[in-house]
């Protein structure tokens, strides 16, 4: 088994994979409707697909958070501490 | 029949026999001593060993009870995965220096009262900076001497609370410190803090750690972070202030990891965050949230040392340490990514991997304590821990644009120890009663429920979806970023310039006044000038001898002994705590 032909292999059928990521996640969300809930601590707890939600939302404030202050206040050329 | 013996032996003091052995033998003695340590600390029995009395103080070498025996078992197994790892290198100063590092580590691990862990506190700073300055280059020379200020600064804090504490209870006994109260109880929590780098004082981790060298990066993400996080568990377990301060640090390093273009810069970003998680747990402190940190502690240095271990395996066979700078090194270095990206998985909590139930324990136990936006925001932390360390950086090394290199897999011993780290990963995950045995405390959980492995799930895979929404846009920028160690490298030189531009022109103007007044007036110049020779310049004299007849008995007093100047240090630093009390 090579494990380098097979990365070869996946990276050459990156259109297949997207399809089969789209499918994962969708499953996980429909499989999240079916699932027994027994002790919520929270009220999200009993939301079926908050925590996708949650993570798509957790996603795009820490790029835009930490790319804004990239951008605006914190970084500086790759040479500035050398003089 | 020896009753105990400590494993640090094995490691400071074996260590030092590395110079007299060569090839082959040196390479079975390397990973010898950290396997005789991991054998010693796994038949130790538990209850309090090696107890000494010195100078009036009891000091205590081995407390072993379930916490301390939990962090010596992962810091043996971590020296033998490191030593594994850097069986290869021909430099025995950084070899010594590793196993003094590590072993001074399981010390402070075992120490039952402050001084003796003040003592292995200290050597621990000592040796780690000489896997800084091994190297060799100017930019790890000058970040080790900024590593070694900060750690004297903290290593000084601490003392000094130790020193308080001992006069106002009698005691250096290391134990819960609620009891404490006032100067002493800050002081060595702020000791402890730094050395767990809590923002604001975390700087000399980002700092230095990215200038180590390849294979001392490793101990480095293993020791230093990790001892804090033991010293606080032991110390300051139910602290309330930690609940918000390790939260805000998990999400400070997920921020700075995002803007790091350095691949170990961008690791040493996400032991902050990481550390932070167990520094909330701390401050949590029921039974389930201290064996959360526990466990998190355990498997986090597993798979982090793993994580640098991978990225020290793209430094050595390119050269290159800079997102910018890497790309479609996977045609090259598969198993070197899959290696990483086992580490990745992990400390991303994916199911089966160990993030996933050590980690968890945390989140469930602010779920228990019913803290909703600890909660939320520890989850947020993860989802970027994620994007960072299980998608950016294997995309842009491994995929992502191509840079051209065509490297070969590292030298063989470097890929065996990683396999041994991802061994433990993945046996933790799908075995997790093995690591819950070990745990302080004993509470019944259950990782793999449900509705659990799905939460997992789903914030995981839409984090990755997005991210490959976005990949044209997250890569590594040609910058640096700010942190708090701007203060101490361009904020000294501010001072200066301040102290150039607006003190010395208003003290110019001071001294244009003077000549100004005094010129003309002879005749009180010329007594001012009999009062500069016999009074001002008699008494530059007098001191000028004083402190010369001080000097010589002084060089007298110097023995060069190294207990002594100890004595003085600490005798000094009593009294200024006793003046501080009247």
């Amino acid at each position: 088994m090579d494990i380098g032909k097979i990365l070869e292999n996946l990276v050459n059928n990156a259109k297949t994979l997207k399809q089969i990521g789209f499918a994962v996640l969708a499953l996980i969300v429909v499989i999240d409707f079916f699932l027994p809930r027994h002790h919520s601590e929270f009220f999200w707890d009993d939301i079926p697909g908050f925590s996708a939600l949650y993570g798509l939302l957790s996603f795009i404030l820490i790029v835009v958070v930490s790319k804004t202050l990239g951008h605006y206040l914190l970084g500086r050329p790759e040479d500035y501490y050398d003089d | 029949m020896i009753e105990w013996l400590h494993p640090s032996v094995f490691l400071i003091l074996g260590a030092l026999l590395i110079p007299f052995l060569k090839g082959r033998v040196q390479q079975v003695y390397i990973v010898l001593l950290p396997t005789l340590a991991l054998l010693t600390v796994m038949l130790m029995s538990p209850g309090v060993h090696g107890v000494v009395h010195f100078l009036g103080f009891e000091l205590v070498f081995g407390r072993a009870d379930k916490l301390s025996l939990a962090f010596a078992y992962v810091f043996s197994s971590a020296a033998l995965i490191g030593a594994t790892y850097a069986l290869h290198v021909k430099d025995n100063g950084q070899h010594i220096a590793a196993f003094a590092y590590a072993g001074s580590a399981i010390g402070a691990t075992f120490a039952g009262d402050l001084l003796t862990l003040f003592v292995f506190w200290e050597l621990m700073g000592v040796a780690s900076v000489w896997l800084i300055w091994s190297r060799r280059v100017k930019a790890s020379i000058e970040a080790g001497y900024r590593y070694l200020l900060v750690h004297t600064v903290g290593g000084v804090v601490l003392l000094a609370g130790i020193v308080i504490l001992y006069v106002t209870t009698g005691s250096t006994r290391f134990d819960a410190m609620q009891q404490v109260n006032g100067a002493a109880f800050y002081l060595i929590l702020i000791g402890f803090m730094l050395n767990a780098a809590v923002p604001p004082l975390h700087a000399w981790l980002t700092d230095a750690y990215p200038e180590a060298t390849v294979t001392g990066a490793v101990f480095l993400s293993a020791f230093t972070t990790k001892t804090a996080v033991y010293a606080l568990a032991r110390g300051y377990a139910g602290t309330e202030l930690l609940i918000w301060m390790g939260t805000i640090m998990a999400l400070y390093g997920v921020v700075f990891a995002m803007l790091s273009n350095d691949i170990r810069r961008l690791l040493g970003y996400h032991i902050i965050s990481q550390v932070g998680f167990m520094v909330a747990a701390i401050g949590m402190g029921s039974e389930l949230a201290i064996n959360g940190a526990v466990a998190h502690a355990f498997a986090h240095i597993l798979y982090k040392g793993l994580l640098f271990m991978g990225a020290g395996a793209v430094i050595q066979m390119t050269g290159r340490s800079k997102l910018s700078d890497l790309g479609g090194l996977y045609r090259g270095m598969p198993v070197t990514f899959v290696l990483y990206m086992i580490g990745a998985f992990s400390i991303s909590a994916f199911p089966l991997f160990s993030g996933f139930v050590s980690k968890s324990m945390e989140i469930s136990a602010a779920a228990e304590m019913h803290l909703p936006k600890i909660w939320l925001l520890l989850t947020m932390a993860s989802v970027g821990t994620f994007l960072c360390l299980g998608l950016k950086i294997p995309y842009y090394t491994f995929f992502g644009k191509d840079c051209g290199l065509r490297p070969t897999e590292p030298p063989r011993n470097m890929l065996v120890a990683m396999g041994m780290a991802s061994f433990l990963c993945i046996f933790i995950g799908v075995y997790p009663a093995w690591l819950y045995d070990k745990l302080p405390n004993l509470v019944e959980y259950h990782s793999y429920t449900p509705t659990h492995v799905i939460w997992a799930l789903q914030i995981l895979l839409f984090t990755g979806m997005g991210f490959f929404m976005l990949r044209k846009k997250l890569g590594g920028l040609r910058k640096i970023t700010l942190d708090i160690d701007w203060f101490y490298r361009k904020g000294a030189g501010l001072f200066m310039q301040f102290v150039y531009r607006v003190v010395s022109p208003i003290e110019n103007w001071f001294i244009q006044v003077y000549r100004h007044v005094f010129r003309g007036n002879l005749t009180l110049g010329t007594k001012g000038l009999w009062l500069d020779k016999h009074v001002i310049d008699g008494a530059v004299n007098a001191v000028a001898a004083v402190v010369v007849r001080w000097a010589g008995a002084l060089r007298q007093m110097q023995t060069g002994q190294l207990q002594h100047y100890a004595l003085v240090m600490v005798g000094s630093l009593l009294i200024l705590s006793l003046y501080s009390l009247f």
